[in-house]
């Protein structure tokens, strides 16, 4: 057993942050690091950047264009990028839909989607959920019934996060209503300038717009926009909540909110003297730095084990709902720290340039937003609860 | 002992809420959040007809104080419904340092027109860097003109644009942190040198940060002996905190049945999610800590008022930790267990969520109380 990196792995680290260093534009940075809005431009951009670098496809294999960093590289990179402030990668193309027209499109779908994402050039959202069915995904009901060289597409699917910006959708529909119902899903990916698809927000409970309902009225979407086979769609889906859920434990982000926690901590004031300096507040920071510190081992572990080819298994459940614990107790711990200035809310303080008269100290005008805002993560991508039924059954086997 | 309300008590609970069923129901709540104030003068001058508006101003001045179970059981129904107005912050807190400071000529001034609802007081006491210490305040009163000058920078200071009347902590003499040398003033909205810098808060509530530039005050403006007003300024403390806690309790009632209501109509996997028997022993436990939460705001009411000063901070920080931890746990798996439905805006648990996350932030968080609790027991 040894738990060093290699000084490959750390050569390699010393690479990524000198990129970033040079790469990486301060506004940008700057955005990211005091938790403001980051404008899909910006998302965009990186992307680009990465692109010319060569390294936009960081979890991809070299065939398509990616970098073929196993496992461990890959966690480092996203590390580093995290310390850093990049804005967060688009995962909708890069680490559902790309991964999936990989292992089972067919050569056109390879030709025609994949070099887009990774230029950036296309925005990918994920269309899974539906009002009736989040956590019973399976019970899914938006109808494609073939015609021709087309599929005819209606049905209504929610909780669509940024489509309000997106090209493409990649959907889970129903193709077959006569046996179990994971039998009669197909993955089908649609052009969102389609006649027929329509989007409308929905506002978040910090007043922001990230997720949507996205309708489809007699919809036309061409044959060769199936991946696969028709009703092997679920088995797709799976694969792809593997790879969804094997980078979900966002160790990197949170090590970075950490110390953005602890640089706050250490300017605000508790009976006159520095909040880290408080045993109360103390004891809670270090809990967590602790349960992130004993996470990250996990992860590594699990990454390890990925690298010698074992598929991500049911451990993602588990990183999945540690990580986002520990999201949720940082952005907690964040709103103890600043005190009454946790109150006001002005939602355009949360954009970059913001010039309106200053309330309280700077860092602390996203923080009772975020606050609220992830909540989301024990929710979405399988809530914490499903998470854990996967652990006692495919784990524990009970 | 006994927990049961009388007669003219349980009819004042049921007549504000169903005037609240009747006037505040989510939509029309919507309304008042988004209009350019923020709350409701209509709303508020009702609240004062109904009389709900003088429960802690005394009877010379047109009021009933002390009206403790009546206090308790309108903030019940008032933290049900969210609502929004400046009821904590006038109706309790202001009336209160207004009655404990006030000379009878500056209380007859003051308090018959707040117990109508004609008038707003607001406390405008924390500032920057204070957190949650009652003692320590910054900014300065000194003798000028013919009366006082004050400079300072009051922060969060909660319902201070509807406010026509600013109560101002300031300090006369003593030390940054020292409970002697605070001193209160009655300042008017709008006196010159006074600036408010104003915002909604997360809960939909609006406030804002008051500066204080060489503000020329008369004499009469201060309420109290000069430097003497902390005793007065922490028992107003301690009774607001009461009655937020009262009002905590009827939000996380509300969180709690929305909870079951909704687990019991969403259906995944073809049964209702209330039948999942890991929901069923987290909804278990929102209603252990709800029902925590209402014995403590029961004892924090019947010892706000008490003449023995220790016992009355130390119940009322301990009610205050256990609804706050309450309003914590109740408020996040509220949302938990309403899935995707409970992050966005329109059902009322975000709002909820938001208005308990606030009530842990008001009057002094978690942590302050426990360590009230610990020095108030040594
Ligand atoms: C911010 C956000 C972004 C999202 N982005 C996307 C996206 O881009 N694309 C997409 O397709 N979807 C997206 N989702 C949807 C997300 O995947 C669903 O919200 C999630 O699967 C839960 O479904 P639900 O909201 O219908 O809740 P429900 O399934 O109704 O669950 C409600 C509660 O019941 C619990 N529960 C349900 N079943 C069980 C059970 N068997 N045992 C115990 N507890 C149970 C849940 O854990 C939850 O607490 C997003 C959601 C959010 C909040």
């Amino acid at each position: 057993m040894d738990l060093s990196f290699t000084p490959e792995e750390q050569c390699f680290r010393d690479e990524v942050r000198a990129f970033l260093d040079q790469s990486l534009p301060p506004a940008m940075r700057h955005k990211v690091l005091e938790g403001l809005h980051v404008p899909p431009e910006d998302t965009l951009e990186w992307q680009r950047i990465l692109f010319r670098k060569g390294w936009g496809g960081p979890n991809w294999p070299t065939e398509f264009g990616g970098t073929g960093w196993d496992p461990v590289r890959q966690f480092i990179f996203e590390e580093e990028c995290a310390a850093a402030g990049t804005p967060r990668l688009l995962p909708f193309g890069l680490k559902m839909v790309g991964p999936v027209i990989q292992r089972f499109g067919n050569a056109a779908q390879h030709a025609r989607f994949l070099p887009r994402i990774l230029s950036g050039e296309d925005w990918w959202c994920q269309g899974y959920s539906e009002p009736e069915s989040g956590s019973d995904l399976a019970s899914l009901r938006t109808l494609a019934v073939r015609e021709g060289d087309h599929y005819l597409v209606n049905g209504q699917k929610t909780w669509i996060t940024l489509a309000q910006h997106a090209d493409w959708i990649f959907c889970l529909v129903r193709t077959d209503r006569t046996g179990k119902a994971q039998a009669g899903i197909s993955f089908l990916l649609i052009d969102m300038k389609t006649p027929g698809v329509t989007v409308r927000p929905i506002v978040m409970l910090d007043g922001g717009h990230e997720v949507n309902e996205v309708w489809f009225e007699d919809v036309k979407v061409p044959v060769e926009n199936l991946v696969g086979e028709e009703n092997k769609g679920w088995t797709y889906a799976k694969f792809l909540l593997g790879h969804e859920r094997a980078n979900i434990a966002g160790i990197g982000g949170s090590k970075r909110e950490l110390a953005r926690l602890k640089r706050i901590a250490s300017e605000e004031r508790k009976h006159g003297r520095p909040l880290s300096e408080d045993p109360l507040f103390a004891a809670r920071l270090a809990q967590v730095e602790i349960d992130l510190l004993a996470l990250e081992i996990t992860n590594l572990r699990v990454l390890s084990a990925e690298a010698e080819k074992r598929a991500p298994g049911p451990e993602a459940s588990l990183l999945k709902i540690k990580g986002t614990e520990i999201q949720q107790a940082l952005t907690e711990l964040m709103v103890q720290a600043i005190g009454p200035y946790a109150l006001p809310f002005r939602i355009e303080a949360l954009s970059d340039g913001f010039a309106g008269p200053a309330v309280g100290p700077e860092y602390a005008a996203p923080l009772a937003a975020t606050y609220c805002n992830m909540r989301k993560a024990s929710i979405y991508g399988g809530s914490n609860e499903i998470q854990k039924n996967i652990i006692t059954q495919m784990i524990l086997g009970l | 002992m006994h927990f049961q309300l009388n007669e003219e008590q349980r009819a004042l609970g049921d007549m504000v809420q169903r005037f609240l069923s009747k006037e505040y129901a989510f939509e029309a709540r919507r309304k008042i959040l988004r209009s350019p104030d923020g709350w409701s003068r209509e709303i508020w001058a009702k609240l004062g007809e109904m009389g709900l508006l003088a429960l802690q101003v005394p009877e010379e001045h047109g009021g009933m104080a002390p009206a403790t179970v009546e206090t308790l059981v309108t903030l019940g129904a008032m933290g049900r419904a969210l609502v929004v107005e400046p009821y904590l912050s006038s109706a309790i807190l202001g009336t209160a340092i207004v009655r404990g400071l006030g000379s009878p000529a500056q209380r007859e001034a003051i308090l018959p027109a707040m117990a109508t609802g004609e008038r707003i007081a607001v406390p405008a006491h924390g500032e920057a860097g204070a957190r949650f210490d009652l003692s320590r305040v910054a900014t300065t009163a000194r003798k000028g003109g013919a009366g006082f000058v004050l400079d300072g920078h009051k922060a969060v200071v909660l319902h201070a644009p509807a406010a026509d009347l600013l109560l101002v902590t300031a300090r006369t003499s003593g030390a940054p942190d020292a409970e002697a040398g605070l001193s209160v003033f009655a300042v008017p909205a709008g006196t010159p040198g006074v600036t408010l810098v104003p915002y909604p808060t997360i809960d939909g509530m609006r406030g804002a940060d008051v500066l204080l530039a060489g503000v020329q005050v008369p004499a009469d403006a201060l309420l109290g002996p000069e430097g003497g007003a902390f005793p007065a300024l922490s028992a107003a403390q301690d009774l607001g905190v009461a009655a937020l806690c009262a009002e905590a309790v009827g939000v996380l009632q509300a969180t709690l049945d929305a909870t079951t209501e909704y687990t019991r109509t969403r259906k995944q996997f073809g049964v209702p999610i209330a039948r999942f028997q890991a929901l069923q022993h987290r909804m278990a436990d929102m209603l252990m800590n709800v029902e925590q939460a209402r014995s403590m705001s029961y004892l924090a009411a019947m010892h706000a008022a008490s003449e023995d000063v220790r016992e009355r901070r130390r119940t009322v920080s301990a009610a205050k930790v256990t609804v706050g931890q309450a309003c914590r746990y109740v408020g996040q798996q509220a949302v938990q267990l309403h899935g995707g439905m409970g992050v966005t805006d329109e059902l009322s648990v975000s709002h909820c969520f938001k208005r308990l996350m606030a009530i842990e932030l008001t009057l002094g968080d978690t942590e302050h109380h426990l360590e009230r609790f610990i020095r108030e027991s040594k």
